[in-house]
């Protein structure tokens, strides 16, 4: 049954375009910030709350740009160097974060991506400042293609690493290392008697994390065509949370299920109300208290039971 | 040595507005352990009311210096209006629920409490400077100083100081401190903690539209206040260890000076200052510089 709507689902985000193309770059940064929001959702898993990630979504948006400007232009080199930047830098700061817990962790992180935001919006030489940095359109494999082909190419290319990566991700939670997540965020000390390094499980978690935002600020960059420090602020963040909280946090759709009500929600939205932050923060908190496990608990709420 | 005398009274008049965006926020968590991310719209929301105020005593041609009690004014009106009515519906039900939770229901709360602003007041900025000009201004060394600076530190000190005379010598204070010590035990001998919750919360919302007031005629008020103001009291108090009155006070005063040293000698980092002091401070004690170590529980 699942698997049937599974289906359903990606034959009509794919099909969507091309009845009604305007929804081409709407579900493009659905997915995104669906990437983005499964980061933060893997974190979540172990208790851990990040409002900070907006930062590596910037950072690898950033990396596409200032690699772009040192002469790379195939749109596969990019992609993937800056996530792998990302995930190096989400290496290095993690292994200093994951020390924390609870409020201290998402401080810290927020901290963290404050810095990244102002030195941002500052080094105006570097950067362009609050103005931030175009991001031209690249070669797809040598391929000199015109924007709305390349916006094209974009999309599908995104479909097909939402399912690559979803199905990477889905696999990592349900191994060892990804149970040992919800394990940290029941009794972690339990966990390191029985000797497993929570540490380790914690950076991989963090690694994994950073580089899904990674991808989905690669991907926002391409698809909007320019990066703004505005990208890291903590709002941005904050939002980030939202839409995986908003999806739910019990599976992989969790965080695509959020990221595509909400973006398809706030461009109906906007035909005849501006109160748009109203209608999400309403909505945040009516999730939060009476859907704990968020959109995809109403999908897998019949499943319980059965057990 | 010239320069010094400048910068400690700017170092100072600054501490004094980002201590007041950081001490509500403190005395709340402090009282109801709930980080609460809505912290910085009270101070926007309290500079929007003082602004309209104010607006208002000067379009009627009254007694300009009816604006400072407009100042006053406009802070316990938001207080009175917003602090119970917030705590009794969405923060009470969060008590005992993760920090996730927490933050996220707060957040929902920032989000809502935006988009009322620009609701009611729009996007243009405000600027009332009345009672900064009333003040006028004293020259020292050559240099001018408004005396409005000198009255942003004074109502910091007596915020300190009133704050501590409250908590530790009155009754109330000693209720709140029983009810911060612990919780249950307050509740099993007669405490009505959901009042102390509420007089808590709306005095922490007091002091942000205060700070958000003051900070009126200096600064005025646009869109982004309050989401700007919210990391700075995050950082301030999260350095002075959270929940900690007179570490948010010290804290203040670092950040400011962070701030200031930036400005006067590498201008483009002024808005990294304050963030890199708090994540230097953080990394080397987690708890802020006052902040209690709590023990792991098994």
């Amino acid at each position: 049954m699942r698997a049937i709507l599974l289906i359903v689902a990606i034959l009509a985000i794919v099909a969507a375009p091309m009845a009604a193309p305007w929804l081409q770059f709407v579900l493009t940064m659905a997915i995104a910030k669906g990437l983005a929001a499964l980061g933060v959702a893997v974190l979540l898993r172990a208790g851990m709350i990040s409002i900070g990630h907006a930062m590596s979504f910037a950072a690898s948006a950033y990396g596409v740009a200032f690699l772009a400007r040192g002469g790379i232009s195939d749109f596969g080199v990019l992609l993937v160097l800056s996530v792998v930047v990302t995930g190096l830098a989400g290496a290095v700061v993690g292994a200093f974060l994951i020390r924390y817990r609870a409020i201290f962790f998402a401080m810290l992180n927020l901290a963290v991506s404050m810095v990244f935001y102002a030195l941002f919006a500052k080094l105006y030489g570097l950067t362009g400042g609050t103005d931030g940095m175009t991001i031209p359109v690249p070669t797809v494999f040598g391929v000199v293609l015109s924007e709305p082909t390349f916006k094209a190419v974009l999309f599908y290319g995104s479909v097909a690493l939402m399912l690559l990566v979803g199905l990477a991700v889905h696999r990592y939670l349900d191994s060892p290392l990804g149970h040992a997540l919800s394990a940290v965020h029941t009794n972690e000390v339990r966990l390191e008697y029985l000797g497993v390094p929570v540490w380790a499980v914690l950076l991989v978690a963090y690694i994994v994390s950073a580089v899904l935002a990674g991808m989905g600020g690669a991907i926002a960059g391409f698809a909007i065509g320019r990066v703004v420090p505005d990208f890291a602020f903590w709002t941005a963040s904050g939002h980030l949370v939202l839409v995986a909280v908003l999806g739910g946090i019990g599976g992989v759709p969790g965080a695509f299920i959020g990221a595509f009500f909400l973006e398809l929600l706030h461009t109906e939205a906007a035909a005849f109300t501006d109160a748009w932050n109203l209608i999400v923060g309403a909505a945040l908190i009516g999730v939060i208290m009476f859907l704990p496990k968020g959109l995809y608990g109403l999908l897998t709420r019949s499943e319980v039971p059965a057990k | 040595m010239n320069a010094i005398i400048p910068l400690m009274l700017d170092t100072l008049s600054s501490a004094a507005l980002i201590f007041f965006a950081a001490v509500g926020l403190t005395l709340v968590f402090n009282v109801l352990r709930v980080l609460n991310v809505a912290h910085g719209s009270f101070y926007s929301i309290g500079a929007y009311v003082a602004a309209s105020i104010c607006a208002f005593i000067v379009s009627r041609h009254l007694n300009p210096y009816l604006s400072f009690v407009a100042l006053l004014f406009s802070a316990a009106l938001v207080a009175v209006v917003l602090g119970p009515l917030i705590e009794s519906t969405l923060i009470r039900w969060t008590y005992g629920k993760s920090e996730a939770v927490q933050i996220l229901i707060t957040f929902g709360l920032f989000l809502i409490l935006e988009d009322l602003q620009r609701m009611v007041f729009g996007v243009q900025s405000f600027y009332e400077d009345t009672p900064m000009r009333l003040m006028g201004s004293t020259s020292i060394g050559g240099v001018v100083y408004l005396n409005y600076q000198m009255f942003l530190v004074a109502m910091a000190v007596i915020v300190v100081f009133g704050l501590r005379l409250l908590i530790k010598h009155s009754r109330l204070g000693r209720l709140v401190t029983a009810v911060v010590a612990d919780r249950e035990m307050a509740q099993s001998i007669g405490v009505d903690t959901n009042k102390i919750f509420i007089i808590a919360f709306s005095l922490g919302v007091f002091l942000a539209a205060l700070g958000g007031a003051l900070a009126v005629p200096t600064s005025g008020v646009a869109p982004g206040l309050g989401a700007d103001t919210m990391v700075l009291a995050f950082a301030v108090a999260a350095i002075g260890g959270l929940g900690q009155i007179e570490g948010a006070a010290l804290a203040a005063l670092i950040v400011a000076l962070a701030r200031v040293l930036a400005i006067y000698f590498v201008p483009s980092l002024d808005a990294v200052a304050p963030y890199a002091a708090m994540l230097i401070v953080l990394l080397v004690r987690p708890y802020g510089l006052f902040g209690a170590i709590t023990t792991r529980r098994i």
